[in-house]
């Protein structure tokens, strides 16, 4: 059968600076508007949201769809787009802000630091399980539907090819070559 | 070539909608010599528009206008604003369609006699039988060029088919096959083979797969009988002192309103939008919409009983490779009520790309168990069920009482009960669905709920009598008769096949009647 090779390439996107393929892992806030991640993988620059709400809505981001094989900079790309959004609508602004306060209060009430500081997946996740039907939670999981898995970038890392009429459909491309069902 | 007709001839007959129902009626009635205007809401993309990309194709053609949703049923829950997914572009539906073309059952021209008095169900005989749809399937089946007909070869089959191939034997499933499908598997009619391209629902590149933008509507204008004016959504119907029908008011792309008068009006907006537009179109003479004597115009709405089944394996499959429905397992579409349920289903394959597997394994789903899922796209199969669902008249099409569209018109509420015997179907549908994956050593199966409604029917069926439903035996509408409905719209009940073959075997027959009741000046 013909597979897909899954490593991580190198590529630059948009605003998203990337320095490397990066791995999960810590996300900070550096001076002014810069939100990092791990190593300095990627960074970003935050205008119109707190630069720290920025970094928990990115880790908020994966713990909603934790995929172990993307990097964080693939759901920094997903979130994004909201600072821009905030900056023109003051109603969305006002609704992650409290959202993120919400969800920092939460994890000072459970653990004693803000949700950046919670170490453990199933303790940040109990968090958003308990606020799970609030609108500022599904505004962000309805949002990553498209957000995280409708970007080309990580379907290669699934499996998915995406768009193959250009490349002559799959007749000559393994449509039928699967190899393991037994007669 | 291609016609352009006045708007104050009213020698012409109107369609309205360009999809399987409307875009065959009125190539056929053009065939015929009949000078006919359809009108199009949506534009006009030709295969060079199509795209490879889910939710770009969804964004480009699909109807997008305003629509809410009630009744228990789960996509008021999931997708309140989404209860169908329909196109908005000449073409129709038959744009985005899988290709699926099968025959109803006898039994199923004759629900109420075969299944009896299901409580709860508005369920009637059609007034016609499979005997008299006999020769319009057969042509229907060859003007699509349906595999498994007219000596036409069965599509090869991918490896979604092959695994669920090999769990239909070994659960010993009899009726398993690459479907009947309108899918070119070699030339024919002009247009290419299938190159197994896996993007179906996005619009088929090669035009190897049936639709009436390309396959149908080019043959209607080259007769010079046939305009196709797209951007132009009609938003009422008008009659004249005797009630019969004299053309109908649209709106173009701007928003401006035109005038249409006609000989003859045919409405074939798909099942939300048919009985929306009768309804706007209530006068002093018809205050309760038109055609609606019997107060059944907007009810009985049907939507199949739908549901479907992933499962990820230990090795891939790389399912999205190839046609997006594959094969079918006929078995269980049989009558058996020792199963708990009346009427039958179909098994049939299924494939999304990963975005919309995203929006619709799980809706609103989240963590682990969806993630882990989502890890496994490339060793997952997958298949649709679909089946008869009971008609129901509180199921319905209504206008609703204060938000009005773009037009200033009101928007239409769709509402939706799921009846016990589709929820006792569904339940057997998801266990025989897994069964087949678990027969060839599935690691997980997924019972995905219903996706917004592809299958729209029944509100506006057909009855015998006038009391029972909106049209007779041949579309034509029992209060008016220079009206007619031409799409799904019509179906008294569901049966558990695809409609869109059926959908055009009505509209051929249709056509044939229209024209000799016109010989006959009948209207
Ligand atoms: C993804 C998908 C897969 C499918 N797969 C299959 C399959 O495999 N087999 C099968 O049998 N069926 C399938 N279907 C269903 C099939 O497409 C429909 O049953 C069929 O196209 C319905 O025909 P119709 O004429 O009723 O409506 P449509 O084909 O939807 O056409 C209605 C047209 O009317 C237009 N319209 C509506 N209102 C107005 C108005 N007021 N003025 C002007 N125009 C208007 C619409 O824009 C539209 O173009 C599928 C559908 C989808 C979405
Ligand atoms: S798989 Fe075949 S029918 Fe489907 S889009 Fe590709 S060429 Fe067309």
């Amino acid at each position: 059968m013909r597979t897909l090779d899954k490593r991580t390439k190198v590529t630059r996107r948009g605003f998203l600076k990337t320095a490397g393929a990066g791995t999960a892992g810590i996300i900070a806030v550096v001076n002014g508007g810069i939100v990092m991640g791990a190593g300095g993988a990627w960074a970003m620059e935050v205008k119109h949201l707190r630069p720290g709400s920025m970094a928990t809505l990115v880790q908020m981001a994966r713990d909603i769809y934790p995929h172990d094989h993307l990097a964080d900079k693939y759901y920094a790309q997903a979130m994004i787009g909201y600072d821009a959004s905030a900056g023109d609508d003051a109603d969305l602004k006002a609704m992650l802000e409290a959202g993120v306060d919400f969800v920092d209060a939460t994890a000072s009430a459970r653990h004693g630091g803000g949700y950046l500081s919670v170490a453990w997946e199933e303790d940040r996740v109990a968090i958003l399980k308990s606020m799970e039907d609030s609108p500022f939670f599904q505004k962000i999981r309805g949002g990553l539907v498209t957000g995280l898995y409708n970007q080309p970038e990580v379907w290669a890392k699934f499996g998915y090819e995406g768009a193959s009429a250009e490349q002559g459909g799959y007749i000559s491309r393994g449509f039928d070559d699967i190899d393991w069902l037994e007669a | 070539m291609a016609q352009s007709f006045d708007m104050n001839d009213d020698s012409v007959v109107v369609v309205i909608g360009s999809g399987a129902g409307g875009g065959t009626l009125g190539t056929q009635l053009a065939l015929k010599g009949i000078r006919t205007v359809i009108l199009e809401a949506g534009g006009r993309h030709e295969i060079d528009d199509f795209e490879n990309d889910e939710w770009g194709m969804f964004g480009k053609i699909s109807w997008l206008d305003a629509r809410t949703t009630s009744g228990d049923w789960r996509v008021a829950k999931d997708f309140p604003g989404l209860p169908a997914w329909i196109v908005k572009a000449v073409g129709g539906s038959t744009v985005h369609w899988a290709g699926a073309s099968l025959r109803f059952q006898e039994h199923e021209f004759k629900a109420q006699s075969t299944y009896g008095n299901v409580a709860g169900a508005n369920l009637l005989d059609w007034p016609i039988t499979l005997q008299e749809m006999a020769p319009y399937y057969a042509q229907a089946e060859d003007r699509m060029g349906v595999t498994r007909t007219n000596g036409i070869d069965g599509l090869p089959g991918n490896n979604n088919f092959k695994v669920m191939k090999a769990g239909a034997d070994k659960l010993g499933y009899k009726d398993c096959h690459t479907g009947r499908m309108a899918i070119n598997s070699a030339d024919r009619d002009g247009r290419g083979a299938c190159q197994q391209i896996g993007f179906c629902f996005q619009g088929c590149k090669t035009g190897a797969k049936w639709s009436t933008l390309y396959a149908e509507i080019p043959k209607g204008e080259e007769t010079g009988k046939l305009e196709v004016r797209p951007n132009a959504q009609v938003l009422q119907i008008e009659h004249d002192a005797s009630g019969k029908v004299t053309g109908v008011i649209y709106a173009d792309a701007e928003g401006k309103q035109h005038r249409q008068k006609a000989r003859a009006v045919a409405v074939a907006g798909n099942s939300i939008e048919s009985p929306r537009l009768l309804l706007n179109s209530a006068s002093s003479m018809f205050p309760d919409g038109l055609a609606n004597s019997s107060g059944q115009v907007g009810r009985n709405y049907m939507r199949h009983m739908t549901g479907s089944v992933y499962a990820t394996f230990d090795r891939p499959v790389h399912m999205y490779r190839g046609t997006t429905m594959a094969g079918i397992i006929t078995d269980e579409s049989i009558n058996d009520p020792s199963r708990g349920f009346v009427g039958g289903y179909e098994m049939e394959t299924l494939s999304l790309g990963l975005p919309f597997m995203a929006a619709f394994l799980n809706p609103g789903g989240w963590g682990r168990s969806f993630t882990s899922a989502m890890d496994m796209y490339d060793h997952m199969a997958g298949m649709w069920l679909v089946g008869e669902d009971m008609p129901q008249e509180s199921n319905r099409i209504t206008l609703h009482a204060s938000m009005k569209d773009q037009h200033g018109l009101p928007i239409p509420d769709v509402h939706f009960d799921d009846h016990p015997n589709d929820i006792a179907m569904r339940n057997h549908a998801y266990q025989q669905g897994a069964a087949v994956y678990d027969a060839v050593g599935a690691v997980r199966t997924f019972p995905t709920p219903p996706y917004p409604s592809t299958h729209n029917l029944g509100t506006n069926r057909m009855s015998e009598k006038a009391r029972d439903g909106v049209v007779n035996k041949w579309g034509q509408t029992h209060d008016i008769a220079n009206l007619f409905v031409s799409d799904g719209s019509q179906f008294t009940t569901g049966a558990s096949e695809n409609p869109t073959l059926t959908i055009v075997a009505l509209a051929l027959r249709q056509a044939d009647y229209i024209a000799e009741q016109m010989g006959k000046n009948a209207i």
